[in-house]
């Protein structure tokens, strides 16, 4: 049966029309011949098809609609009593008269409308009588439609200020107690649809109740379009019993839709005035009702109220709009036990929303909110439900957004506690969230206390959470994450100098606990910041008075080594290198060759002792002897010593290439092309002499590994350090040396065994043409060049 | 109704005619061979005037021992075919024995009749008042001609008319409570009520109001009961829940009722009563019967 129902019911529905039309037909002969009796007979019996009970209320609404079109036919043949001759008073009588109650009240309606048109009764009188009179259907579809078709007949003709219906027996209150209790039945009717029949329809009777909500919802709109619902009416009268009947119904879907209507039909103003009323109502609602959603539209409807024009909003202020709403929110919470966290939680963000866009001044109200939240957060287990999750996210993400300033939202006390309900996932991502605000707006966190709180809040990216499942970590999220926390480092700045030293202590205390996999990450950014602040106090210098100043290069350089320490412990042992030697120079600059004496050791231990790979230690050294060599602090032993360790070092290296390559670089300790730099030209050729022998070696090497010689590459490298010096002037590389090496390249390249190298022979030529270059200049570098005989 | 007496054809014409007859209400009468007629209405201690037309047939003489005009009560009960109970009888003698050769007519007047009973015309028993006149002839039969007409009795509104106001229900499933806001009705009435459910616990289908006639004739073992359903009128289409009140508003004059009858000469007694049925979906029927009485008011 159930597999035909669609079908069967298209049978009934065509029935239904068929048996209309067919009534129609005659009803509309009795009207052409002006025959009373019979256009009652064939109207009622037209009616009678409404009577049906086989249609779904979509169907059915077609039957009532064919019917309605027919009434209004029939209205106006009433309309006109010289036609049938019967005063409108008696045939208000005459039709009912019918044995049927439903084509009887849809007739009493039709009549009813025609006599309040005559006022031969007065308005309030009839209505009352018709509404009253309509009680006899108790079945909810059949009813919902007959009192929808009342509504619909009567709503032209209400006794409405202003109207021609209003009269001293007829007021407004009258016209409004008539929707009211056409509207109370209409409501308690489709309630009751939900409670007949068999439960397991009970999905497909709530579609099709819902489909017939707007026939109840009308009535709310019919009140609000009444002229005489002024505020006072709507607050004293029609909202207590509008409400009254919603409470009361105890009707989920009814509630929610009703709710929804009434903000929705009646102005801003009334609701702002009547706020206490309508929330009152909310915790009274059935618990499933989804009035997160009711008060949702409340508030966005207010905010956009607020919005529209400034003049409203000491409106807000006088009825602490505010206070109220937060209150019945925290009552509705309290009031559903049962309301999913996501539920509650929405609630805040559409409050927040709303504070955020009514009274953006108010920073505690913000605070209230997030409050609340924690409050509610705290009395349920960590939150596992992603939307809840996403919830809390916008709720987070409400202030950064409104005030484009994370220092404002550091401000609020409450919000590092609602993070913490936050799982890790969702603790990162919101994080992220705060740090992107930062950087978008470029904001500059200045102060300790609020380096410490925000800290706080993204702690989640700065340490190894309790419990925090490390496998899940995916590798690009946590580099991203962690380059965020690096960039945000440096955003991290105060011109105070004392002030930024303790926002470096602040953030070398965070950062410190993040771990090995954070250190490298972070550190940079620590100790690139604390070399901006050393060399901003190095350009003060002259205004430090007296060695009580806290912030000291000397006391942050300590810091600092303390800094690289940890983070080669971790180990990581070439970054730290690198941030040593940076160090090394900042101190070098601050004149303070001790420190920077000290930064070199710690580099050349952590050269030592940490750094093994071969390849590694090639950029390593490189990097000493560059930093090295643009050392001026050091006395003439301390840098002998330095220098002796790099050069040491640069000979012991694994590689024959990477040794000489190495040696030929320490070249550079001895000649520092500066006004006052050391140019010690005997030690320089030592070193490339040391470095052309390296390279033979290397090139003998090749030979007896590969029966070939490898590439001149290394000759021509070091024919290039030769010429630099001679440039530079260094008595001990003659042209003579130069041409010899010439020469020597030369011949390399002869032998038989050479592999030619494309590479290094344009290398070669290049350096060449240079060479040409140089002589054809002519003046001193040119009569200098001319020396070397090619 | 004419009596034909044997083959030959009366001899005179009667008419019988009131004095007031243009002016006077007439109320239709359904005939025992089921054509309605209009008849002469009249109430309880009129004066019942008029004359009587004898006129011979054209060139023929009527001989007779003298003519009567009788007024008749009578009650007919059908299972007692023929047998007529007249309750009032009143004689007036026209004229003295003779003979007609012409037209010829008779005033008659009876003054103050009383009547106490309507016409009625029911399913087991008929009421009936007629003029009957008579000429007495020897050897061969009477020649005999009826006029029918139809007594009405107006009553003024009772003094006192409570309304009717019941609970009633079957325990646990269903309570309600009915009011009628009057007792006793006119024939013109409405009537005006509400029914109150107080506890529903059957899926109702539908309510209705009958009007139901009840007429009982004879007496003692010989009593006939004859009940009929003159008005079904649907009150409530749906299933109600509690504390829903269904308000009840009936007219009356669309239905045919007689004012209540209670002991009609001990023959028979006619009553109306209320139905209220309620049915549910498997179609069972669940009912209150209460009387009231229906009484005839002055129309003005």
């Amino acid at each position: 049966m159930m597999l035909n129902g669609a079908e069967d019911e298209e049978k009934w529905l065509a029935e239904g029309i068929a048996g209309i039309q067919h009534n129609a037909f005659y009803m509309h002969r009795a009207l052409d011949s002006n025959n009373l009796r019979e256009a009652l007979k064939y109207s009622a019996q037209m009616l009678s098809e409404l009577r049906t009970s086989k249609l779904s209320p979509h169907k059915y609404y077609d039957l009532y609609m064919r019917a309605f079109d027919e009434l209004r036919k029939l209205e106006i043949f009433f309309k006109d009593e010289g036609k049938h001759g019967v005063s409108v008073v008696d045939l208000y009588e005459l039709v009912q008269h019918a044995g049927n109650i439903l084509p009887r009240l849809y007739l009493l309606c039709t009549v009813g409308s025609v006599y309040i048109k005559s006022k031969e009764a007065p308005a309030k009188e009839v209505l009352k009588d018709l509404v009253e009179m309509c009680r006899g259907v108790q079945h909810p579809l059949r009813g919902l439609f007959l009192r929808s078709y009342l509504a619909q007949v009567s709503r032209d003709k209400l006794p409405d200020i202003g109207s021609e219906y209003e009269g001293d027996a007829d007021t407004v209150m009258d016209a409004v107690e008539f929707v009211l209790q056409n509207f109370t039945e209409m409501n308690k009717l489709w309630v009751r649809m939900q409670h007949q029949g068999p439960g397991r329809l009970r999905e497909k009777r709530e579609k099709e109740r819902n489909e017939l909500r707007d026939l109840v919802g009308k009535n709310l709109h019919v009140l609000s379009q009444i002229e005489g619902v002024d505020l006072e009416m709507y607050k004293e009268t029609v909202l207590p019993r509008v409400l009254e009947q919603v409470v009361n119904c105890k009707d989920d879907l009814s509630q929610y839709y009703l709710m929804d209507c009434i903000i929705q039909v009646f102005p801003d103003e009334y609701h702002l005035q009547t706020l206490e009323t309508l929330l009152g109502a909310c915790p009274q609602l059935q618990p499933t009702v989804d009035i997160k959603t009711v008060l949702s539209r409340l508030m966005d409807r207010l905010s956009n109220y607020a919005a529209s024009s400034a003049d409203v909003l000491p409106e807000f202020l006088q009825v602490e709009a505010f206070a109220k709403l937060s209150n019945a929110i925290g009552k509705v919470i309290e009031a559903q036990v049962d309301m999913p966290a996501v539920g509650a939680i929405t609630l805040y963000v559409s409050l927040l929303t709303f504070t955020l866009r009514v009274h953006p001044d108010r920073l505690d109200y913000v605070d209230l909110v997030l409050g609340a939240c924690v409050k509610k957060l705290s009395s349920i287990p960590k939150l596992d439900d992603s939307r809840a999750t996403k919830q809390v996210v916008a709720l987070l993400s409400a202030p950064l957004e409104k005030y484009n300033d994370i220092v404002t939202a550091l401000t609020l006390s409450n919000y590092p506690r609602v993070m913490d309900h936050l799982d890790n996932g969702t603790n990162k991502v919101m994080a992220m969230v705060i740090i992107q605000s930062i950087m978008k707006n470029n904001t500059c966190i200045s102060t300790v206390d609020k380096v410490e709180v925000l800290f706080e809040l993204i702690k989640g990216l700065i340490k190894d959470t309790d419990g925090a499942d490390v496998d899940e970590l995916d590798e690009e999220d946590f580099k991203d994450e962690q380059n965020a926390v690096a960039r945000l480092i440096h955003m991290l700045y105060n011109n105070e100098p004392e002030e930024m030293l303790k926002i470096i202590c602040t953030v070398r205390k965070h950062t410190m606990a993040g771990g090995p996999k954070r250190l490298p990450f972070t550190v940079p950014s620590l100790v690139f910041s604390a070399l901006r602040l050393i060399r901003q106090l190095q350009g003060q210098e002259g205004d430090i008075v007296g060695e009580e100043v806290p912030a000291t290069p000397k006391k942050i350089f300590q810091l600092l080594n303390q800094i690289i320490e940890d983070l080669s412990n971790v180990p990581s042992p070439e970054l730290a290198l690198r941030l040593s030697l940076q160090c090394a120079e900042a101190a070098n600059d601050c004149d303070l060759e001790h420190v920077a004496y000290e930064f070199f050791t710690q580099a050349f231990v952590l050269y030592e002792e940490e750094i093994a790979d071969s390849k590694a230690q090639v950029t390593a050294i490189h990097l000493i002897i560059g930093t090295l060599q643009r050392m001026n602090v050091f006395g003439v032993e301390n840098r002998d010593t330095l220098t002796h360790k790099a050069t040491g070092y640069s000979a012991r290296l694994l590689k024959k290439p990477d040794q000489c390559r190495a040696v030929y670089a320490c070249s550079h300790l001895f000649w520092v092309d500066d006004q006052d730099g050391i140019k010690d030209g005997e030690r320089v050729l030592l070193c490339l002499k040391r470095a052309l022998r390296i390279a033979n070696a290397a090139q003998q090497m090749a030979n007896v590994a590969r029966g070939s010689s490898g590439p001149v590459t290394l000759f021509v490298e070091i024919l290039n350090k030769y010429l630099y010096f001679f440039e530079k002037g260094n008595q001990q590389i003659t042209g003579a040396a130069i041409q010899g090496l010439i020469e020597l390249i030369n011949t390399e390249k002869q032998n038989d065994s050479a592999t030619p190298d494309s590479a290094s022979d344009a290398f070669l030529a290049s350096t060449m043409r240079y060479i040409q270059f140089q002589r054809q200049k002519g003046g001193i570098m040119g009569e200098k060049f001319e020396s070397i005989k090619l | 109704m004419n009596y034909l007496v044997g083959a030959f054809k009366p001899p005179c014409n009667i008419f019988i005619s009131f004095a007031d007859g243009r002016s006077r209400k007439q109320v239709p009468l359904k005939k025992e061979n089921g054509k309605t007629v209009m008849v002469a209405l009249f109430q309880s201690q009129e004066n019942i005037v008029g004359e009587v037309v004898i006129e011979p047939i054209q060139g023929k003489k009527v001989e007779h021992n003298g003519v009567k005009i009788e007024l008749l009560g009578q009650i007919e009960l059908y299972f007692d075919r023929g047998n007529f109970y007249d309750f009032t009888s009143l004689v007036r003698e026209l004229d003295v024995p003779g003979e007609l050769y012409e037209r010829k007519t008779y005033p008659f007047e009876f003054s103050t009749v009383e009547m106490p009973y309507e016409s009625y015309n029911g399913v087991n028993v008929r009421l009936r008042y007629i003029l009957k006149v008579t000429i007495s002839r020897n050897y061969v039969s009477n020649i005999v001609e009826y006029q029918d007409f139809v007594v009405r009795n107006y009553t003024p509104p009772p003094s006192i008319n409570n309304s009717i106001k019941m609970e009633v229900g079957i325990e646990d499933c269903l309570h309600i409570e009915f009011e009628y806001s009057k007792s006793k009705y006119h024939l013109k009435d409405v009537i005006i009520g509400k029914i109150y459910f107080l506890l529903v616990r059957i899926k109702l289908k539908n309510m209705e109001l009958e009007i139901r006639r009840r007429e009982s004739t004879g007496s003692g073992p010989n009593t006939y009961v004859e009940t009929e359903t003159l008005a079904k009128f649907e009150l409530m289409d749906g299933a109600p829940v509690r504390g829903e009140s269904i308000p009840i508003r009936l007219f009356l004059s669309p239905y045919e009722l007689t004012p209540t009858y209670r002991n009609i000469n001990n023959k028979f007694c006619v009553k109306y009563y209320l139905n209220l049925v309620l049915v549910d979906e498997e179609d069972r029927r669940y009912f209150k019967q209460q009387e009231i009485t229906v009484y005839r008011l002055l129309e003005t």
